[in-house]
């Protein structure tokens, strides 16, 4: 039994492996490279914030502060070193940032984890906005508004990297991300790790075995910031710049958002959460200026209908995908999906129309494009007509909602009926 | 005899209400005592001032003639007194066998550790994998603590109390709420689990009481208001006023 599953979770990684080399060379453009590269940050900062949240059951409101802080020093380095000052090859500029947030894990951790619940959420939020005034009152290590800017072409060319190309930083930070993935869920496997989910669900029988709450959430906060930290370092050798954003609050919530929407309870969640997210982000805002608006839509509805994010919709249809019975499920989810897509396409034309008339205006008239078609925001009939789509669409997904209903009974006794045999 | 456990003069009060009123007991190694008392007599609270729950208000706590008194509750688990709950008090989305697993790996000293694999090491696995079997949830193994049955959630709380190895044992009310096989059941597995250890126990099914118990002590408004084998607490004039008399009614 043991031997199976670790013969399928090695093919797993292998897989991943075999993705990450490949999607560079499949998605060839440098904006794709350029959103992959930003993934790989992503994934590795998601995952060391779900360290906190989902395995030790710390809402951390602050976790930015790590990933900023191993950004700037990061950056200071990659300096240094492009003035001679430090020979360190850039490929492991990384550790420069996990070492900085690991100390400065070191040093909040200790506050903040004194306390779990809800002051824990209030002390890191605190500690996030003091780090953020603090990285306005010292302007000669963070640059100020404009931040501290370098240059990755640094030092000797390794075997002729040089990290000149957007491909070369790309292999870089999935070298990392991969080597950090592992090294997470390793975590997961050992005393400590099991032991954080124990503290997760009831501290305070963990103190009647002996454990002390306090230091099992220190430890895991300090291991946390030193992932946080690695991703600032590759950010900074993505953007060649960091600014006091970095660290704000704002990607403290992007990262919770990340982590959330993927799903907290599984290992695997924050990493689709992270690509999810970081293609939304990049996409979504190439096409449309309310890609906010459409995100935050996005979030209510996953909080709404998949508070276990995706991860958990996933993990819901193992049962069913063991017995053999995910087929059944396939009509009234195509349904089910057909009827969102109607709601959808009625809501994006109803946003876009306010977008058109609201910010757009002056420039470019009422007359708007959409879906390959050309109509004017001025006139009733779009208003009516994207209003219609939608209650056309919100009955559709009624009547499809009981076929998913009908259907998932049908498994459900499926898999029961196989369970009992 | 010496004493596994000694209260001198504990007392805890909660604003003005005073709830243990200078309580002194010795428990004695290897003995099975039981503290009985009505409701609201302090029983629990008592075990909450043992086990460091609450801190003391005055008085003092040994264990194995070392002063335990206002040690926070990992560091008297770690000096070998653990304890169940009134209320299942375990880990709800860990496994039976994770469930164990939390108490071994602190009394196998792997602790904080975050260098070894948790599944690699066999010492702590066996040893979960036995005491599984002694408080039969061999077949519930790798289900959810969250989802078990009342009684098998009991078992657990027994099973993880007793798995760090302690030799001083605080079980409170470990039968509540069960019917009389389930209770028969709990009372074999008590018995099997402190072999050679020491016992005290908060009950109220007087049968259990008077089958496991060397000694009983009556708790009362807080006050200890006899001590002695099951024989002479029966045919005590005090404790039969106070307290078994209002249960023949």
């Amino acid at each position: 039994m043991t031997s199976f599953f670790h013969i399928r979770r090695l093919a797993l990684w292998a897989i991943t492996a075999l993705v990450m080399i490949a999607l560079p060379l499949l998605l060839t453009q440098s904006f794709a490279i350029s959103m992959l590269s930003q993934m790989g940050i992503a994934v590795i900062f998601a995952l060391s914030y779900n360290m906190l949240l989902g395995q030790t059951g710390m809402l951390s409101f602050g976790h930015a502060v790590y990933f900023g802080l191993g950004a700037f020093f990061s950056a200071h380095a990659l300096n240094m070193i492009g003035a001679g000052n430090l020979g360190l090859p850039v490929t492991f500029l990384p550790l420069v940032g996990g070492v900085a947030g690991l100390a400065f894990g070191v040093v909040f951790g200790y506050v903040t984890t004194k306390h779990s619940g809800t002051p824990f959420a209030m002390i890191s939020l605190g500690i996030a906005e003091m780090v953020a005034a603090c990285s306005l009152m010292f302007p000669s290590f963070f640059g100020g508004e404009g931040g501290i800017s370098t240059d990755r072409v640094v030092g000797e060319a390794v075997m002729g990297i040089t990290y000149g190309q957007g491909r070369q930083v790309y292999y870089l930070i999935a070298g990392w991300c991969f080597v950090c993935m592992i090294a997470m869920f390793a975590l997961t496997q050992t005393p400590l790790g099991r032991m954080a989910n124990a503290v997760r669900d009831n501290a305070e029988r963990a103190r009647f075995v002996g454990y002390n709450p306090t230091r099992v959430r220190y430890t895991m906060l300090i291991l946390s910031s030193f992932f946080a930290g690695i991703a600032g370092g590759l950010a900074v050798i993505n953007y060649e710049l960091v600014t006091a954003e970095s660290l704000g609050v704002v990607a403290s919530g992007n990262v919770l958002l990340m982590s959330f929407i993927g799903g907290v309870g599984h290992f695997f969640g924050p990493i689709i959460g992270a690509v999810l997210v970081t293609y939304l982000q990049s996409a979504l805002s190439n096409y449309t200026l309310a890609w906010l608006l459409y995100f935050g839509l996005f979030f209510l509805v996953m909080i709404l209908f998949a508070p276990g994010g995706i991860a958990s919709l996933l993990a819901m249809h193992k049962p069913a995908w063991d017995v053999g019975q995910l087929r059944r499920l396939v009509p009234s989810y195509i349904a089910a999906g057909a009827a969102s897509l109607v709601i959808l396409a009625g809501l994006i034309t109803l946003i876009e129309m306010i977008y058109q008339v609201e910010t757009k205006k002056e420039q470019s008239g009422t007359v708007m494009n959409l879906f390959g078609l050309t109509f004017d925001a001025a006139n009733a009939g779009p208003w009516i007509g994207s209003l219609a789509t939608m209650a056309v669409g919100a009955a559709l997904l009624w009547g499809a909602s009981r076929l998913v209903r009908a259907s998932w009974q049908q498994v459900t006794i499926a898999i029961n009926a196989k369970r009992g045999a | 005899m010496p004493a596994a456990l000694e209260l001198r003069d504990v007392r805890k009060s909660f604003g003005k209400t005073a709830i243990i009123n200078g309580v002194n007991l010795a428990i004695e190694k290897g003995e099975r005592h039981a503290v009985i008392g009505p409701n609201g007599a302090g029983k629990s609270t008592l075990f909450n001032l043992i086990s460091g729950r609450f801190p003391v208000t005055s008085g003092t706590i040994s264990l194995n003639d070392r002063e335990i008194t206002g040690l926070p509750p990992q560091d008297i688990s770690r000096r070998g007194l653990a304890r169940s709950f009134q209320i299942t008090n375990i880990f709800p989305k860990l496994s039976v066998f994770e469930n164990i697993r939390c108490a071994v790996l602190w009394a196998t000293g792997h602790r904080y550790s975050f260098w070894q694999r948790v599944g690699g090491l066999r010492d702590v696995t066996e040893r979960c994998d036995e005491l599984v079997q002694q408080i039969n949830l061999g077949k519930r193994r790798d289900t959810p603590a969250g989802v078990l049955s009342y009684a098998e959630q009991r078992a657990l709380e027994i099973g993880v109390t007793i798995a760090g190895g302690a030799d001083v044992i605080l079980l409170d009310e470990p039968t509540a709420g069960m019917s009389n096989t389930e209770t028969a059941d709990a009372v074999a597995l008590i018995r099997s689990v402190t072999v050679g250890k020491t016992l005290v126990m908060v009950e109220h099914d007087m049968s259990v009481v008077f089958g496991l118990a060397d000694r009983i002590s009556v708790l009362v408004y807080g006050q200890v208001i006899a001590t002695g084998t099951p024989q002479e607490i029966r045919g005590n004039k005090a404790v039969q006023e106070a307290y078994l008399g209002t249960e023949q009614h």
